[in-house]
């Protein structure tokens, strides 16, 4: 097994094989309970790609119900502060809900309703998946139950009520270090539990196949906009891509369709919390080495005996020992250079976007800010660098006022 | 190699001289911690366990209820990990070289010690069949085929869901037993119509010969003997697993560790007890 000596293939957008590896990456490492169902919904998802019928639905309602295509936005005070490269935010933070989450669930939903189930489960971090996912359930009337880590529900209030308000169930999770992983292992407790009526909305790019490629389908529509709308702004490609990475649904979205162009450069932020050598990060492909959780071979943060160990990142979307298959092989392709920003890096870069071009980025994209604050620099002023807003920040001004020291 | 052949294949063997289903217990390995998990799962072949199930225990038990869970981060947080499961299996070896000891766990820690050299250990260790939750047939080959080698048998899951389009499926390559998840769900929670599980029996059986134990939900003697009738042996879990938890004192420590291995080891006669007289 030849695991760091990836050859380069001559595409990168051939794979999963029919049995959902990604290399040695990837696969349905589920409980059997289970696989009949993933099966089933393998079977289901190409049946939907097959039939015109379904994407036009889905187009229907990315363009009229989650506002697509989002804009790509010149940030010019941002990029004359820094002194370098010409930066444009894709503005995936101005979709319906406030992230690009919804891409995916409203996919999902489709697919989830052609198949007949009535109930909706989901995991959350941030919220902002389980948002999207309780929006597309008010929308088309159907049971949601979401699964959240308790320190995650505490850091992350507004977006619970937001759930709450959409007529969800929000479902404390306790066990282990209750963020997001341990929500995961409840919402896959849950389904194994109720496999005739229930579907499962995985909010990134991971889990079981068919997960990772079918979360990467329904978001790849990011990238290929970016594509179209360069040549509009610019007459060309993208020098270089930037995005945050937790599970890696923004990221993966936002590159798919830049894989086979050699001369974007591609860029991955991952969360390094209080600094990768503080062991308190969220830095699998830094940190971790590959494992087998949530049904999919993928690098995990683990010790010597492989366990599972707690990851730490001031965002909640972020905080996540694991990533998604697809990263794992793209990282040992060579193909993505996959980076660390800290905690404090995210939150300075944070306030910079915000004084300076006035919209207020999540945290997750915060970490990506931070990284294209250390590339822009050294850049020529005719690089063309696209970072992936992916979501909005109003969610986390209670956690920036607190590590900025404010009482609200 | 001083392991003997066939641990598994002969109890049953016996089992059906007997006349009667076996009992498999479920402990989970290093809980509350080593030195009184080891003293327990010594005396669990006295009480009347014909099978010994342990637990390797794993930060994210994902098909498992909240009983199981709790003991795995109660053996984790006494410091268990593979080589102090093996080496539980080994000491028991010791004094007893017939009855059956099968692993049950996830794949990463397997994974990450290394699925040959854990296979090797294994079997030197004692252990003879392994069940591992989260590697299905599509992805098993890495595990089965050098636990094959080393004489280990992996034991497939069939389920409520395993239809019978599934089922040659998972019948293609399983030794030992077949494990019946009575149950579409995590262990310790709901328990299945015994008249669905002998459905279920009747079904596997079409497709092959091995014995079928069945667990999930089986927590009292009364249970474990209607399932005795039906199938080849009752698995119990979280019901053992349970006691330990409420017999744990507030420090975290056991109240009274003689008393604990007593009290987990009079229940499991009263369940094999059960299971004894179920066809009587």
């Amino acid at each position: 097994m030849t695991i760091n000596s990836a050859e380069k293939p001559n595409t990168f957008k051939t794979l999963p094989d029919s049995n959902g590896h990604f290399g040695i990456y990837g696969g349905r490492y589920v409980a059997e309970t289970l696989m009949p169902l993933i099966l089933s919904v393998e079977k289901a998802y190409d049946e939907a790609q097959a039939d015109p019928a379904f994407q036009a639905e889905l187009d229907d309602y990315l363009t009229h119900y989650v506002g697509r295509p989002s804009p790509l936005y010149h940030a010019r005070r941002l990029s004359d502060h820094l002194g370098g490269a010409k930066i444009y935010f894709k503005r995936d933070e101005l979709n319906h809900t406030g992230a690009h989450k919804i891409n995916n669930t409203m996919g999902q939903i489709l697919l989830a309703r052609r198949m007949g189930k009535e109930r909706i489960i989901a995991e959350t971090g941030a919220g902002q998946h389980g948002v999207a996912t309780a929006t597309v359930c008010a929308l088309f009337g159907m049971k949601c139950i979401v699964y959240m880590g308790e320190t995650d529900i505490a850091r992350q209030a507004p977006n619970v009520f937001r759930m709450k308000l959409l007529g969800a169930e929000v479902v404390p999770v306790t066990s282990g270090s209750a963020t997001l992983k341990d929500a995961m292992n409840e919402a896959l407790r849950d389904w194994v539990s109720n496999v005739d009526d229930t579907y499962y909305i995985i909010g990134t790019a991971a889990g079981p196949h068919p997960y990772p490629e079918m979360v990467r389908n329904f978001q790849k529509i990011i990238g290929e906009e970016v594509r179209q709308q360069m040549m509009a702004a610019e007459g060309r490609l993208p020098d270089s891509l930037v995005a945050c990475i937790g599970g890696g649904s923004n990221a993966i979205g936002l590159f798919y369709d830049f894989l086979d162009d050699e001369d974007v450069t591609i860029y991955a932020v991952e969360a390094a919390g209080k600094g990768i050598e503080t062991g308190e990060h969220a830095a699998s492909l830094s940190a971790g080495k590959p494992g087998v959780l949530h049904g999919n071979r993928t690098y995990l943060l683990q010790d010597e005996d492989g366990q599972i160990t707690e990851a730490h990142s001031i965002s909640a979307g972020l905080d996540y020992p694991g990533i998604g298959p697809e990263h794992s092989w793209l990282h040992d392709s060579g193909r993505v250079n996959y980076v660390p920003a800290t905690d404090d890096e995210a939150l300075e870069a944070f306030q910079l976007c915000t004084q300076l071009e006035g919209i207020i980025p999540a945290l997750e994209p915060s970490h990506a800010l931070a990284y294209v604050g250390k590339l822009a620099p050294t850049l020529p002023k005719d690089h063309l660098l696209v970072m992936n807003m992916c979501g909005r920040g109003d969610k986390d001004v209670f956690t920036v006022a607190e590590a900025l020291g404010v009482t609200l | 190699m001083s392991r003997k052949q066939g641990r598994l294949k002969a109890r049953f063997e016996y089992l059906a001289a007997e006349g009667r289903a076996g009992l498999v217990t479920f402990l989970t390995a290093g809980d509350p911690n080593r030195e009184i998990s080891s003293t327990i799962i010594k005396g669990l072949p006295g009480a009347g366990a014909d099978i010994i199930e342990l637990g390797m225990p794993f930060t994210d038990p994902m098909a498992d209820g909240p009983a199981i869970q709790a003991s795995s981060i109660r053996a984790l947080d006494a410091g268990q990990d593979i080589n102090a499961t093996l080496a539980m299996v080994k000491s028991f070896r010791e004094k007893d070289d017939d009855t059956p000891i099968v692993l049950m766990g996830y794949y990463n820690p397997i994974y990450i010690y290394g699925v040959e050299r854990f296979s090797e250990d294994a079997a030197n260790a004692g252990v003879d069949g392994l069940i591992i939750v989260d590697i299905p047939p599509e992805e098993d080959a890495e595990l089965r085929v050098p636990a094959n080698k080393a004489g280990i048998d992996l034991v497939r899951l069939t389920t409520p869901t395993s239809d019978e389009q599934r089922l040659p499926t998972l019948m293609g390559g399983a030794s030992g037993f077949i494990y019946y998840v009575s149950i579409a769900g995590i262990t310790g929670t709901k328990s299945a119509a015994t008249s669905n599980v002998a459905d279920a029996v009747t079904r596997i059986r079409k497709f092959s010969d091995l014995p079928i134990a069945v667990g999930f939900g089986i927590k009292t003697p009364e249970q474990a003997a209607e399932i005795a009738r039906v199938a080849d042996a009752a698995v119990v879990g979280s019901a053992i697993v349970q006691i330990i938890a409420e017999n744990m004192g507030d420090d975290g420590r056991t109240k009274d560790s003689p008393d604990l291995r007593e009290t987990v080891l009079k229940f499991v006669s009263e369940l094999a007890q059960g299971v004894r007289t179920a066809r009587s």
